[in-house]
């Protein structure tokens, strides 16, 4: 006889629980987020508003430059926060098996909370890095200048949402899917 | 005249030559160097062993939670090695309870919900789960403390509702990995006594790995491993002789 996965809803109440219970530990991984995400979302977007502006087509080449490097950064960010997490629940994932748990059912839990954590976050993060370009150039030249930017906030917002959002879940599910496929006896040995 | 009434009886677990082997480095542990065993539905069996002696990887292919290196586990005639890793999950929530020396409760669930947990994976409604759940609860005496989580409540509380899930879904066998490990002797006690009246109350198997001598008073059957063999098997019968003698010297004399 095969074990069956129970409905979604089994799942989805176990990683609410999950962040709530964790939230400290789940607000640092969060903040580490969205810190990633807004550094990404404000070098795109101060990226945009000068690229109309003559004098700083110069620096567009390094400003490319770091919006590569802010992906970098995001990415071992948020790598770093979200392996840190799941190898602490090795345990509870042995647990789980012995329970009964699926390896579909662990990475149902481990995804469902990376998805919500990620969308959070990520989306402070991007219109926090957003908001600080755009008010920061408000300040020195005007609410005119933000005529640069154009219908360009939307991909900008976009992509920093969704880049943040696929990370956390990468970062999350790769090492919850090892996790779960190890022997429960070797889940529950690891001490951390 | 104890082998032949073994042979007539079902055995609910069977190993045969099981042998465990890890490797750390270059170093090659052999933790069970082929054992065979036989436990019978409703027995309640003690193995004994000092720590590094090979009794709780032997707990763990029992329970399925690893796979032998060579030789085979049969829960009732089935070769596990032989599941799939849904038809080993099947098997783990429904046919084997598992109680911990750390009790492992999710701490993220209250009591009630680590009770319903394996029964939500068996296919019960969350209400149906629910009522059973605080059945169970109250039946080891936890009936007031069901929306407690896992750090409100004291070490023999926690035991109690680890031995409350394991019985979720009225399995055949209870495995207990030093399930007194982490409780002071009263505690201990009191958990040896009601894992013992569920073996003749409900007639569920217990298979319990164990260092506490509490234990041999209980069991049918007790298990010596040593070195990642079996060093002897006693009986009941035999055992009511030396009980007082073995108390005396300790787990060492063995």
């Amino acid at each position: 006889m095969k074990q069956k996965d129970p409905p979604i809803s089994v799942a989805l109440k176990q990683a609410m629980k999950s962040i709530r219970m964790r939230m400290l530990r789940q607000f640092a991984t969060a903040f580490g987020v969205l810190l990633g995400i807004a550094f990404y979302a404000s070098v795109r977007t101060s990226l945009a508003l000068s690229e109309s502006d003559p004098e700083a087509v110069e620096g567009a080449v390094k400003l490319r430059w770091l919006v590569f490097l802010s992906l970098l950064m995001c990415l071992v960010g948020i790598t770093n926060a979200m392996l840190m997490s799941v190898t602490e629940r090795y345990k509870e994932i042995g647990t789980f098996k012995c329970l009964g748990a699926t390896n579909s059912f662990i990475v149902k839990v481990f995804f469902l909370e990376a998805l919500l954590i990620g969308v959070l976050s990520s989306t402070a993060g991007a219109f926090l890095g957003f908001g600080i370009m755009v008010a920061v150039r408000v300040f020195t030249d005007g609410a005119s200048s933000l005529s640069a930017l154009g219908s360009g906030s939307l991909p900008i917002l976009l992509s920093a949402i969704g880049i943040g959002t696929l990370i956390t879940i990468l970062a999350a599910i790769l090492p919850a899917i090892q996790a779960a496929r190890m022997p429960a006896a070797a889940a529950l040995r690891v001490e951390v | 005249m104890e082998a032949s009434r073994a042979l007539e009886s079902e055995l609910i677990v069977r190993t045969r030559g099981v042998k465990k082997t890890y490797h750390l480095g270059d170093e090659v542990v052999h933790a069970l160097r082929g054992v065979s065993l036989d436990v019978q539905r409703g027995e309640y069996v003690s193995i004994m062993g000092p720590s590094g002696s090979g009794k709780s990887t032997l707990f763990n292919m029992v329970g399925g939670l690893d796979k032998p290196t060579e030789g085979s586990v049969y829960i009732n005639e089935v070769d596990i090695a032989q599941l799939s890793p849904p038809e080993l999950a099947y098997l783990r929530n429904r046919t084997i309870g598992y109680i911990f020396q750390t009790f492992n409760l999710i701490q993220v669930r209250t009591a009630l919900e680590n009770v319903t947990l394996p029964m939500l994976f068996a296919g019960l409604s969350a209400d149906e789960a629910d009522e059973k759940g605080f059945l169970l609860l109250e039946s080891v005496g936890l009936g007031e403390r069901l929306h407690h989580r896992p750090t409100e409540l004291s070490g023999g509380q926690q035991q109690r509702v680890a031995i409350a899930r394991a019985l979720a879904n009225d399995p055949a066998i209870i495995l207990a990995d030093e399930p007194t490990g982490n409780l002071d002797l009263k505690t201990g006690k009191e958990i040896i006594d009601l894992l013992r009246k569920l073996n003749e109350e409900m007639g569920v198997t217990i298979i319990s790995a164990t260092h506490d001598l509490k234990m041999l008073d209980v069991s049918d059957r007790i298990v010596y491993v040593r070195d990642g063999e079996i060093a002897k098997i006693e009986t009941r019968a035999e055992l009511d002789l030396q009980i007082g003698e073995v108390e005396g010297i300790g787990e060492e004399k063995w």
